[in-house]
């Protein structure tokens, strides 16, 4: 597909109540840098239900252009619909380039865009920038459990696509909204879209366990010893308002459900502050969480891989150490 | 029913190192796995046939000839038939490409087989690659419906319903055949070979699938000159600058000292 402009797309994902998704509007700050040095707009594609809250907000944070498609058929995530529109979309504004957030429902939607307009994507990228020699996106993203970064180019076709990993990128400074804004009339019929929603798990919320979301998170490992180990972890948490994630070696024994780990295969988190206790840093668990801001390790064994990536770090026995810093922590509240 | 499970054999990522002197990943004695979602995306198959013992589970590879192990590992747990695609002219494929050679494998396994299959299991993603994209490439390729990031899936009349994990929870799906489903780690273990079906699925063949029999393909579809994408350089992260080691002499007061740091940066 030939490029009809030199405009930077970010998808703007929705939530069920027509809101914007955070990396929809973080993506907004690479993609101002991006779009000034490609000579072309800034657009956010904004689809979803009642999305007045999310146009505003990418209005906000400095969308030149939005582009909105509003359905009832795009207040639940499909495939199907989703594809539709914004393949449509791209095929009429025919962009250079396109930013999605890397979560489920972007990794979802698009490598079905790359292969259905036969274009390069990118997966879950981790740093953006134009390639001087050749005028490309360079799209940097790990590999081999985070081992190993890779620069990726797409120099033949259009539009470049990729994914990029939410809580990477902070979203833009608030300005005056001067966007232009172009509603869509697009619409999917029902029985284009193939996957029916039959229901959605609201596991009791104690099961609920927003890692991705968190500002901050304390993690348990191995060193905390069993499932009643945690509770220190929970103190912590507690004093400090963070959500409590947790190593793959703590999920596998069996101490904590799997819907608290973090790592290769749990969750990837970017808080502002981690804490990881009794963690020793195998590299499925540092691929996880080693974007967080500010990373605490709290371990007995001095030569823990966890030390390498951490800002600060204890060594001691984290059962003398997390309670006691849970209390420094309720005290200096009060 | 009839399920077709895509697998990958991958460098287990959990034993790589890195050379401290030259700063470049070490590939050397790093042993080769079944790639772990593609267990997963294996052990629902397997799940769907304890209660329909009628279905059928034939495993695909794309990979040189050693990822026949990978395929003899499958042949173990569950799956009935295995083919590999290996070609030279495959080397290089980026997701796109692979997702294309792929999807035309599967054309040519179900014309051998002398039948179509009612679902596509993959695993979520291949932990050498962590892209995750090659699965909804080939549903696009294959012009079927997808559901990514399950959990399980069952078999309830003419559809699955797959148990897809969220950004904020879990959601159930209806899926109509044929489909593609791609899987991440559930809750369960996947279950082991038994010594019996291990014996077995060494002496098992498996049939290889080279450019000469898949006519279908075109040829400026595969391997690097059919790949949209290209890896312009690649680098070991840069370590972060050690950081602040706190050990004063009780764990209480190295407590306090990393509250007075953390306060200090405004971190807490």
């Amino acid at each position: 597909m030939e490029s009809k402009t030199k405009d930077l797309w970010v998808l703007c994902e929705t939530k069920e109540d027509g809101t914007a998704k955070n990396v929809g509007i973080e993506l907004l700050n690479p993609g101002r840098r991006l779009a000034k040095k490609q000579g072309g707009k800034l657009v956010s594609i904004v689809i979803g239900y009642h999305t007045d809250a999310a146009v505003k907000e990418a209005n906000s944070h400095g969308a030149d252009q939005i582009v909105v498609v509003d359905g009832e058929e795009f207040q639940h995530y499909t495939t199907d619909a989703y594809l539709a529109a914004v393949a449509h979309l791209l095929e009429k504004y025919a962009p250079t380039s396109m930013l999605i957030g890397a979560t489920p429902n972007g990794r979802d939607l698009g490598p079905r865009l790359s292969s259905h307009l036969g274009t390069g994507l990118t997966a879950d990228c981790t740093g953006l920038d134009i390639d001087e020699a050749s005028g490309n996106i360079a799209w940097t993203r790990p590999a081999f459990g985070g081992n190993l970064m890779a620069v990726i180019l797409c120099p033949k076709h259009r539009p470049q696509l990729g994914t990029v990993r939410p809580g990477v990128f902070k979203k833009p400074e608030k300005c005056e909204g001067k966007a232009e804004i172009i509603r869509e009339d697009f619409h999917v019929p029902a029985d284009q879209i193939r996957t029916k929603l039959l229901k959605v798990l609201l596991e009791d919320s104690s099961e609920f366990v927003d890692l991705e979301g968190a500002d901050i998170i304390v993690s348990g490992g191995r060193g905390v010893g069993g499932p009643e180990g945690f509770n220190v972890i929970r103190d912590l948490a507690d004093a400090l308002g963070a959500t409590v994630g947790a190593s793959r070696a703590a999920v596998d024994a069996g101490w904590i459900t799997h819907s608290h780990q973090v790592g290769q295969t749990g969750k990837t988190v970017g808080p502002k502050l981690y804490i990881a206790c009794g963690i020793s840093g195998a590299i499925q668990h540092l691929a996880g969480m080693s974007s967080s801001d500010v990373i605490v390790a709290i371990n007995k064994d001095a030569d823990a891989p966890i030390f390498n990536v951490a800002d600060y770090g204890i060594v001691g026995n984290l059962f003398e150490v997390v309670p006691a810093l849970a209390a420094a922590i309720k005290k200096g509240k009060d | 029913m009839d399920i077709l499970v895509c697998v990958k054999q991958v460098p287990d990522t959990t034993e790589i190192k890195i050379d401290p002197v030259t700063n470049t990943l070490v590939r050397e004695g790093v042993p080769s796995i079944l790639n772990p979602f593609d267990g997963y995306a294996l052990e629902a198959a397997a799940r769907i046939k304890d209660k329909a013992p009628d279905t059928k589970i034939v495993v695909l590879s794309m990979g040189p000839p050693q990822a026949e192990n990978a395929l003899r590992e499958c042949l173990a747990i569950a799956a009935d038939k295995a083919y590999l695609a290996t070609d030279r002219a495959f080397g290089g494929s980026d997701t796109l490409a692979t997702s294309y050679i792929l999807s035309r494998a599967i054309a040519k396994v179900e014309e051998l087989e002398g039948k179509k299959f009612d679902a596509i299991f993959c695993g979520k993603q291949a932990i050498d690659g962590d892209t995750a994209q090659v699965g909804p490439e080939m549903a696009e390729q294959l012009g079927y419906p997808q559901v990514t990031y399950g959990l399980e899936a069952s078999l309830e009349g003419d559809e699955l319903h797959v148990t897809r994990e969220e950004e904020d929870g879990k959601e159930i799906i209806g899926i109509k055949f044929p489909c593609l489903v791609t899987f991440t780690k559930p809750s369960f273990d996947p279950r082991f070979p038994t010594i019996k079906r291990k014996m077995a699925a060494r002496k098992a063949q498996i049939d290889h699938l080279t450019m000469a029999e898949l006519t279908n393909i075109d040829p400026a579809r595969a391997g690097l000159k059919g790949s949209p994408t290209n890896v312009k350089r690649t680098f070991v992260p840069p370590r972060k600058k050690a950081g602040v080691v706190i050990k004063e002499e009780t764990g209480e007061m190295s407590a306090q000292k990393l509250y007075e740091l953390l306060s200090n940066a405004h971190v807490i």
